[in-house]
């Protein structure tokens, strides 16, 4: 099989981390060869940040690069503008519909750009979803990470459901499992 | 049993099986959780050094007393470790002694790019480099090999890449060497000039031996493909070569000091174009053309700065890249800020108001740089602050001393700032130095250090305090203030850049990140009070918008440390601390 490539894109503290591990752990449980690549330090404290999923057969790099992602999950919208790029030609972007202002635009030096979504549906396959209403209606705004793996479960259609909530029981901790089960099914069903 | 394993993950599990007993070292990006993961097996002795130095020179005694010991540290880290790492090469080791330097092409979290590959060269040392996770726990196990076998010490690099990518790896039972016995051997160990000249001679047999192991070893291996093309490469490019051309013929190199000079001409001559392809500088490159070996491309095509990738040798070698579409309009930026309720905060806010010089060093206060605080003048290195602040106001006089700050954290004080505060006192300064002590090594992801009460192992040990310290180097001047206060703060700051004599402020509140430190009921804008002034936007919250003329505040990001409601004169901020 042919090696897929998805990015996790956010802003850091959103908690990319964890959903980029939920991904790792179905992956390895599925038999893939699997490899991830994340940043760690200064650029974590506010800033873009990217994780790098890889699996096949044999997979080489750990890092995606222009043109060459199956999947973009993105945590934010202007996240999805900044690393369209990386998208393949038929590759499909998902994207949380939330708004983080970076630093220049709360400082008046530049404009949170207007008709991201709209832009971005034109250029290219697009799933938009409101995961920070579906996080508060599972119980959390935390939980918006794993109701966007719920997003790209749906598309993943090569790996059955069982295996997802096997991976959530896994990662997260027991008080809190019920409240993300439930997020990743409004993910899921979105 | 196969694991997914971070590189940093994976050498630790090499120490593990290979036995280490002995990890010290200080956190930096991107090698830190290599000594977190160490710490987490009860069979290995773990700890945080207040340096690099302190680390290397710790392990140079565990492999003194018998056993297998390590350090790992970042590439600007090595610099401080350069001094003892030079002088073991000459004597050697009894334990095995391995070092990870990890490299940041790229910068991801780091003041510069050098290559610690020249160190290795320089200080006559083996060094291999592993491509992913697997190998990283592999290398280590044969670094301990090389180690004892060549009676050296044994560095291990990695770069960004290697440390933060994981891969499957089948983990592998703990061996348990027995310690070496110890014995005294003042030929070998002390390093007075009479042995050294001796142990110099020693160093450049071993060099000549691993020369020799290098021709021969399978750390260094030839994939040999379509030999239209062949590519000479190593570490974390290795795969980005396979990505881009998994065709192509390939000379990998694991062991990168010292290379190899005739496995390498015979490649060149199985090949009608030689590629290097190395991140940073053309070390493999240079010691082949100085071999007088073909190479037909290299720091030519690809330059020697910043990370390459996949695309990147595509484009070097005139392929076709795959397509991308763009964003036909210009987005913004993200740079990193201070988190919501950061203590660093407040304190910035009163240094940008003031206007003062601010000598800067290494820690999530760098970020005190950006806009809209923009409230330091430099950033150098560990500890510079304060040496900096020292010779800037000894040459611009009094004047400049009442104009002018250092900045530096707890940790990064322990590091290298003490003896900084030494000369202040020594050489009768006036500069001032501003210690931000927020209970935690911060930008590294929270690693204990002297001042924090704990260790590496969460044992309970004794607190250093900053203000004894300082007080016991000859400062009469120390007082302690909390940033959150601003008022006070500032009162603080202007009393002691107007003394004439040197004195230390300890600006003191733990790291809102902190498991301890609990959030606030997030602030709320009243907009009829809001006169959209816009005083609450220079603190630089993340948590504050600016929309239609007022200011708002994002709820999901707010943790209630009321800045923003200091800043307001017309109590516009409601809920969060009262204050």
């Amino acid at each position: 099989m042919k090696t897929t490539s998805i990015m996790i894109v956010g802003v850091g503290g959103q908690g990319t981390l964890l959903a980029s591990k939920l991904l790792g752990n179905v992956l390895t449980q599925q038999g893939y060869d699997v490899k991830l690549s994340e940043v760690h330090g200064m650029s974590q404290r506010g800033g873009s940040v990217v994780t790098y999923v890889r699996y096949g057969d044999r997979v080489y790099s750990p890092i995606v690069d222009e043109g060459e992602a199956d999947y973009i999950l993105s945590f934010e919208l202007l996240e999805s503008a900044r690393w369209i790029s990386y998208l393949k030609q038929d590759g499909v972007l998902l994207t949380n519909t939330q708004k983080t202002w970076p630093m220049p635009v709360i400082t008046g030096a530049a404009s949170y750009p207007e008709g991201i979504l709209e832009k971005l549906s034109a250029m290219a396959d697009v799933q938009a979803v409101d995961a920070l209403a579906l996080a508060e209606q599972a119980g959390s705004p935390k939980a918006v990470n794993v109701v966007l793996i719920g997003v790209l479960s749906r598309r993943m259609s090569d790996i059955p459901e069982s295996a997802w909530l096997q991976a959530i029981e896994q990662t997260v901790p027991p008080r809190f499992l019920e409240m993300n089960l439930k997020a990743f099914r409004l993910g899921r069903e979105f | 049993m196969k694991k997914l394993l971070l590189g940093n993950q994976a050498v630790a599990r090499g120490l593990y099986e290979a036995g280490c007993r002995f990890v010290s070292s200080y956190p930096g990006t991107p090698s830190t959780e290599i000594t977190e993961f160490a710490a987490g097996y009860d069979e290995v002795y773990a700890e945080w050094a207040p340096n690099e130095k302190v680390a290397v020179e710790s392990a140079v005694g565990a492999s003194l007393a018998g056993a297998r010991s390590f350090c790992a540290m970042k590439h600007v880290g090595f610099n401080v470790a350069a001094d003892p790492m030079f002088t073991a090469s000459y004597s050697g080791v009894n334990g095995g002694l391995v070092v990870c330097v990890a490299d940041d092409p790229g910068m991801h979290s780091s003041q510069n790019e050098q290559d610690s590959r020249h160190y290795a060269v320089a200080a006559k040392l083996p060094m291999l480099e592993p491509s992913d996770s697997r190998e990283c726990r592999d290398f280590v196990k044969r670094a301990y090999e090389l180690s004892e076998q060549f009676d050296t010490p044994a560095l291990l690099r990695t770069c960004t890449r290697v440390a933060h990518s994981q891969c499957l790896v089948e983990l592998h039972d703990r061996v348990e060497p027995a310690l070496k016995p110890y014995e005294k051997n003042p030929r070998k160990n002390v390093a007075a000039p009479a042995n050294a000249v001796l142990r110099h001679a020693e160093v450049e047999k071993r060099m000549d031996a691993l020369r020799a192991f290098a021709e021969t070893t399978d750390l260094n291996r030839e994939e040999m493909g379509d030999t239209a093309l062949g590519f000479v490469t190593s570490g974390t490019c290795y795969l980005y070569v396979k990505e881009a051309f998994p065709e192509a013929s390939v000379m990998k190199l694991g062991l990168i000091n010292p290379l190899p000079v005739e496995k390498l001409r015979a490649f060149a001559e199985k090949v009608d174009r030689v590629i290097v392809v190395e991140e940073l500088d053309g070390v493999i490159e240079r010691h082949m053309r100085m071999h007088g070996i073909r190479v037909d491309g290299g720091k030519d095509l690809f330059g020697c700065q910043g990370e390459l990738s996949q695309n990147k040798i595509r484009r070097a070698m005139g392929v076709a890249l795959p397509q991308a579409r763009r964003y036909d309009e210009a987005v913004p930026g993200r740079p990193p800020v201070m988190c919501p309720g950061c203590p660093h905060r407040g304190l910035f806010t009163v240094l940008s108001k003031l206007k003062l010089t601010v000598l800067g060093d290494i820690g999530c206060y760098t970020l005190g740089s950006g806009a809209p605080l923009n409230a330091v003048d430099s950033v150098l290195c560990m500890g510079a602050s304060i040496g900096m602040a020292h010779g800037f106001t000894k040459i611009l006089g009094e004047e400049a001393a009442r104009r002018s700050v250092a900045v530096i954290g707890d940790s990064t004080f322990m590091h290298s700032g003490i003896t900084g505060v030494v000369n202040l006192a020594y050489n009768k300064s006036v500069a001032t130095v501003l210690v931000l002590d927020n209970s935690i090594t911060g930008m590294t992801g929270h690693q204990q250090n002297p001042t924090t009460g704990l260790t590496l192992k969460n044992e309970p040990t004794y607190p250093i305090k900053i203000e004894d310290i300082c007080r016991a180097s000859g400062i009469e001047r120390v007082r302690v203030v909390d940033p959150q206060d601003m008022a006070a703060t500032e009162a603080a700051i202007q009393e002691e850049i107007a003394a004439d004599a040197p004195s230390v402020i300890i600006v003191r509140r733990p790291c809102a990140l902190l498991k301890y430190v609990k959030a606030k009921p997030p602030l709320a804008v009243d907009p009829d009070r809001c006169r959209g002034c816009k005083a609450c936007m220079k603190v630089g919250c993340p948590a504050i918008r600016f929309t239609d003329g007022k200011a708002s505040v994002d709820a999901t990001l707010c943790v209630g440390c009321g800045l923003c409601a200091q800043m307001c004169k017309f109590g516009a901020f409601e809920g969060g601390e009262d204050k």
